[in-house]
């Protein structure tokens, strides 16, 4: 018996390992975060009378205050595409990158009740988070393509390309972004309230440095100094792209999706490790 | 029998006051220290967690160099006063937060069970809650639907099943989430003290799972709670925490009887007049040997001491006590002439005491007080003495909670028809 190795299924120790991601773990848990998607999209429309019509109305006037405000007032250019249609793209993908970050930017505080009471992994909040707006998107994305529908049959001049085809791939991208980005900013917040005040108007500065409201093409001609600050942005060849699969106009080269896709794996995986550090001892500061 | 769980060195330090102004700066000293290879500046190592004393740093060890094994089977109950550590370990032990220093070595699956009902959404039924709340306590789809109508069953609330748990009693929604957590199948199961709410013959029932779940099923539990009484009727082994140590590890038993002795000290048993011109110069709560304690057994008398100096003119007087139950209801006076204890002027002391399995358990508080009957209140001593009934395995713990009263009446009943 001296010479037993003793095993263990679990230590408890004051740190992990840098690199321990704990993905085993987190697909032990997988109906867990089935269950929390479940939760969300039903406590969402409980006691509406809209229910998820609710979905629809956000984008559907935000896009009807852009095309009058940026294209109408400000006469802003939409790369010779309808405005609507121009306006909806942008707003249906940057949607979905903001809610990402912003809800995966709460985790800790919106969830530290469930936290402190029992454990499991904590990346499947946040995973969740994107899931349920995943949900949301394909609805907002529903919207977008009967809008295309109306104006192909009215004959607008837009006309997709094969570029379509990267949408999944751009989806992925915008998720793991947002998620990259809410989880570093949500594992500050535990600690650093600040951040959290920070995030709402933050993300709304983000949009006006991502080509939503404006393509940019137009930033290339008439502010060829500040283009930099556009173009380095990891969301504006996302939207470009978006924009030029689904309605043919679009400034982005394979380089900068490239660029983009990189510095997004990168954001990810600090994320993640920077999130498993503070999971462990979140509680006693949050 | 085999060890499950192996604690080592185990210390948890917490930070006092505020986070927040100034913390940026004690990281980046913290962060600094630790590049160069040396100790953390604010963790100084060997200060007593002692809640009533002022302490150097703001840094406390909620937990201190603790070590302990636990072996296979085993149905421990941890007791310890409020802030004594016990929900420390526990968290730490739930992996809810990680220790500071030392580790824990786990072998085979836990599950904790700090609250009823954890992520329990008000707006979902209480079927789909039994999922969300399964499925957070580590359960897998398939395994909560093959429970699903036992769940039920136990839960006896299977009328409001498919009703939004937004409209259950609080009654029936501890019920319902007790339920999810007495059919988890994991090896070790950490309990909290989740029994205190609920009626008494749904604590009883969940009382009976436990016990099935240590005894029967050869699964290991640990047990926290105050009600001593759930403690020795659950429990074969206790662990007993004091200020962040382990102050006995043993038999149920020794624990329990060691529990009502420790911690007198930190409990307002002495009282010492500064200014004793009027009379009172010395009370203190005694057990049945003359040692000052807090806590008495429901079965041991309580006795004051008390020792005060009477003037010629308040001969005439009484010397009186009146016992507070925690709800600031007055439970009883007792008063005795003085001049029935003496005949002239000077210092007396004497002993007045309860008699046993009068108080049942609970938290009272005593004043003291030298009067003339309707003429003068000479001094009240009031709000300094206090002294607990702790539950030591009496018919009383299926009533922790419910208030009953806190005199025991040992009542005739009999058949007439």
């Amino acid at each position: 018996m001296h010479y037993m190795a003793e095993e263990w299924d679990i230590e408890i120790t004051p740190r992990n390992s840098l690199f321990d991601l704990k993905l085993k773990d987190v697909w032990h848990y997988r109906d867990l975060l089935v269950l929390l998607v479940r939760r969300d999209f039903v406590a969402f429309y409980k006691q509406t009378i809209l229910g998820p019509l609710w979905f629809f109305i956000q984008p559907l006037f935000t896009t009807i205050i852009y095309t009058f405000v940026f294209g109408s007032l400000a006469n802003i250019s939409a790369d010779g595409l309808p405005r609507p249609l121009f306006y909806l793209a942008g707003i249906t993908a940057w949607n979905y990158f903001a809610d990402c970050l912003t809800k995966t930017s709460t985790v800790f505080t919106a969830n530290s009740g469930l936290f402190e009471k029992v454990y499991f992994p904590r990346l499947i909040v946040p995973l969740s988070v994107i899931v349920s707006n995943l949900i949301r998107f394909g609805v907002q994305m529903l919207l977008f393509v009967l809008m295309m529908l109306i104006y192909w049959g009215k004959g607008a001049a837009f006309h997709p390309t094969i570029y379509i085809l990267l949408f999944p791939a751009l989806l992925l991208l915008m998720a793991m972004l947002g998620l990259g980005l809410g989880m570093i900013i949500s594992a500050m917040t535990t600690k650093y309230r600040d951040l959290s005040f920070l995030i709402t108007f933050g993300v709304q500065l983000m949009m006006y440095l991502t080509t939503v409201i404006y393509p940019l093409s137009t930033v290339k001609q008439k502010y060829p100094t500040y283009e930099w600050l556009v173009e380095y942005n990891p969301m504006t060849s996302i939207i470009e792209c978006f924009r030029y699969g689904f309605l043919g106009q679009g400034t982005f080269t394979m380089l900068s999706l490239a660029v983009t896709t990189g510095i997004t794996i990168l954001i990810l995986l600090v994320g993640i490790i920077v999130f498993n550090r503070v999971e462990k001892n979140f509680v006693d500061t949050v | 029998m085999a060890k499950v769980i192996k604690v080592e060195n185990l210390s948890k330090a917490y930070r006092l006051g505020e986070i927040g102004t100034g913390t940026i700066t004690k990281d980046w000293e913290r962060f600094w220290a630790k590049t160069r290879g040396k100790e953390d500046p604010f963790l100084k190592i060997g200060e007593v967690n002692d809640r009533t004393k002022k302490g150097q740093s703001n840094v406390v060890l909620s937990l201190k160099d603790i070590n302990f094994d636990i072996e296979q089977g085993d149905a421990v109950g941890i007791i310890g006063r409020n802030g004594a550590g016990k929900s420390t370990l526990l968290k730490i032990l739930s992996r809810v937060t990680a220790p500071t220093t030392g580790s824990i070595k786990i072998k085979g699956r836990i599950a904790s069970l700090l609250e009823v009902g954890t992520g329990f959404h008000p707006e979902l039924t209480g079927k789909e809650n039994i999922f969300l709340n399964g499925a957070i306590l580590g359960m897998r789809k398939a395994e909560i639907k093959r429970k699903l109508d036992e769940i039920i069953d136990f839960s006896g609330v299977e009328r409001y099943i498919d009703t939004p748990v937004k409209r259950y009693s609080s009654g029936m929604y501890v019920r319902l989430a007790f339920a999810v957590a007495a059919y988890l199948e994991s090896e070790i199961l950490i309990v909290d003290e989740v029994l205190a709410v609920g009626d008494a013959e749904f604590q009883k029932k969940c009382l009976g799972k436990m016990g099935d779940i240590s005894k029967g099923q050869g699964r290991t539990v640990l047990f926290v709670s105050h009600n001593m009484g759930a403690i020795k009727k659950l429990c074969n082994q206790a662990i007993i925490l004091n200020n962040g140590s382990i102050h006995l590890n043993g038999n149920v038993n020794e624990g329990i009887n060691a529990y009502t002795k420790i911690h007198t000290e930190n409990k307002s048993t002495r009282y010492k007049n500064n200014n004793p011109e009027k009379g009172f110069m010395e009370i203190a709560v005694e057990g049945e040997n003359s040692e000052v304690r807090s806590d008495f057994g429901f079965d041991e008398s309580i006795s004051f001491r008390m020792r005060f100096n009477v003037k010629q003119a308040y001969l005439s007087g009484n010397v009186g006590i009146k016992v507070w139950d925690n709800l600031e209801r007055c439970v009883f006076t007792s008063e005795m002439k003085i001049n029935e204890l003496i005949d002239s002027a000077g210092e007396i002391t004497t002993l007045v005491t309860i008699p046993e399995m009068l108080l049942t358990p609970g938290d009272y508080k005593v004043s003291f007080a030298l009067h003339l009957p309707n003429i003068q209140i000479i001094e009240v001593i009031a709000d300094v003495i206090y002294f607990e009934v702790v539950e030591t395995g009496s018919d009383f713990y299926e009533f922790n909670g419910a208030d009953l009263g806190c005199i025991f009446v040992n009542c005739q009943w009999k058949l007439v028809n």
